[in-house]
C-alpha cells in the first residue's frame, strides 16, 4: 500500500464512524452543529496523530505486557493537552462540546489505531495514518453535524438556508441515532458500489 | 428526596445511552442477545460504582488538596484501567461462577466511556460520596434498561424484512433513535 492510499482510506473505504463503527458515543454527542463535529474531530485529529507519532517512535522499548496500559497514557497526556488548551483559548466550543473533550481518551478509535497501526508500522506511515483516520473522522463528524443542522436548524454552518417548519427532532438525540443510521446505510451501498 | 431525584433523573429522564450518548459502543456491539447484554449491564454497575467512589476520594483528598486537577483525566483513567484489572484478579480467585458470569465483559470496561463518563460527571455536579454512589448505580441501571430493551428489539429485528443496505448496524440505529424519542415522554418528570 502506498502512502497515498494510507492516507485517503480513511474517508470511504475505511471510515472510522460509518465503515468501522468507532468512536461513536462522541460521533452522536456533540454533532449538533457542523462547526461542534468540526471542533471535536479536530481535536481528535491531534491526539491520534501525536499519539501515533511518539507510540511508533517508543513501540521498541514498550514490554508486550503493558503495551495497553502505556497507550492509554500516552493518549490520555495528549488529551489533557487539547483539553487546557482549548479551555485557554476556544472557551464557548469547549463548553459546547463538554464531557466529551476528557473522554476522547476512551475513544476507541485513538486506542485502535495506536494497538492495530502505530504499535506495527514505522514513523511516517503511523503520521500518514494518523492524519488520515483523523480527517476521515472529522469528515464524518462534520457531515453528520451539517445534516442535524440542516434539518433540524436549518442552517449550516451557522448560515440559515430555511425557513419555517423543520424538525427539530434532528437537534435534540434521537435524531442522531437516525441520521447516522441512515449514513451509514448509505456508506454502504456506496461501498458496494 | 434528594436521592430520588437523582435516582429517577439518571434512569428515565436523562437515560445516559439514550440522552447523553455514552457507553454507545457496549450499546451496539453487545445487544445482540438479552442475556449478553444483562451480564454486560452487570458488569457495568459493579465496575462504575466502585470507580466512581474510588476517583471521588482520589478527587477530594489527593488532587484537590494538592492542586492537581488538571490531572484529573490521566490519573482517573488509570485508576478504571488498573480497577478492572484488579476486580478480574480477584473475582477469578473468590468467586469464579460470578467471574464466568461476568468475565468476559470486564475488560471491554476500561474503554466504555460511561464509566469515566460518570467519573468526570460526578465531580462536575458536585456530588457528596454517597449521592455519588447512588449516581453511580442508577446511572448504572439506566444503562441496563437501555442496553437490555435494545437487545429485546434487536433480536426480533432480526426476523424481519429490511432493505439491504439498511440491515444490521443502520436499521438497529433507527430503532434506537425511536427508543430515545419514546424515552422523551419522561421529560419533566423531576
Amino acid at each position: 500500500m502506498n502512502q497515498l492510499q494510507n492516507f485517503t482510506k480513511g474517508f470511504i473505504k475505511e471510515n472510522p464512524v460509518f465503515v468501522l463503527l468507532l468512536g461513536l458515543c462522541p460521533t452522536l454527542g456533540v454533532t449538533t452543529s457542523a462547526i461542534n463535529g468540526l471542533g471535536m474531530g479536530l481535536a481528535t485529529t491531534f491526539v491520534l496523530v501525536m499519539s501515533n507519532l511518539v507510540i511508533s517512535m517508543i513501540k521498541n522499548f514498550i514490554p508486550d505486557k503493558v503495551r495497553i496500559p502505556s497507550f492509554i497514557l500516552i493518549i490520555a497526556s495528549f488529551v489533557t493537552i487539547v483539553e487546557l488548551t482549548m479551555q485557554a483559548y476556544l472557551p464557548s466550543l469547549f463548553d459546547a462540546l463538554g464531557i466529551f473533550i476528557p473522554l476522547i481518551v476512551v475513544n476507541c478509535l485513538v486506542l485502535g489505531r495506536a494497538e492495530a497501526f502505530a504499535s506495527k508500522n514505522n514513523i511516517l506511515s503511523s503520521l500518514i495514518d494518523g492524519f488520515g483516520m483523523g480527517a476521515g473522522f472529522s469528515f464524518a463528524l462534520t457531515l453528520l453535524g451539517a445534516v442535524r443542522e440542516l434539518l433540524g436548524a436549518g442552517a449550516i454552518f451557522g448560515f440559515k438556508l430555511m425557513e419555517g417548519d423543520l424538525m427539530l427532532v434532528f437537534i435534540l438525540a434521537p435524531g442522531a441515532f437516525i441520521a447516522l443510521g441512515y449514513l451509514v446505510a448509505l456508506t454502504n451501498k456506496f461501498n458496494k458500489a | 428526596m434528594e436521592y430520588f431525584v437523582i435516582v429517577i433523573g439518571s434512569i428515565f429522564v436523562s437515560n445516559i445511552v439514550l440522552a447523553q450518548f455514552l457507553g454507545i459502543c457496549p450499546f451496539v456491539g453487545v445487544s445482540g442477545k438479552v442475556s449478553t447484554s444483562l451480564g454486560m449491564g452487570g458488569a457495568v454497575l459493579f465496575v462504575m460504582t466502585l470507580a466512581t467512589m474510588s476517583t471521588w476520594i482520589l478527587q477530594y483528598y489527593v488532587l484537590n488538596p494538592y492542586g492537581l486537577g488538571f490531572m484529573q483525566t490521566i490519573v482517573f483513567i488509570l485508576v478504571i484501567a488498573s480497577l478492572v484489572q484488579m476486580v478480574e484478579i480477584i473475582l477469578k480467585k473468590v468467586s469464579p461462577s460470578l467471574y464466568s458470569a461476568l468475565g468476559v465483559f470486564l475488560p471491554l470496561i476500561t474503554t466504555n466511556c460511561a464509566v469515566l463518563g460518570v467519573a468526570i460527571l460526578t465531580i462536575q455536579k458536585e456530588f457528596n460520596l454517597m449521592e455519588g454512589v447512588v449516581f453511580a448505580i442508577a446511572n448504572a441501571v439506566g444503562f441496563t434498561l437501555a442496553i437490555v430493551l435494545f437487545a429485546g428489539i434487536r433480536e426480533h429485528l432480526d426476523l424481519m424484512e429490511v432493505p439491504k443496505e439498511m440491515k444490521g448496524v443502520p436499521i438497529a440505529l433507527v430503532v434506537a433513535g425511536i427508543l430515545a424519542l419514546s424515552f422523551f415522554g419522561f421529560t419533566g418528570l423531576v
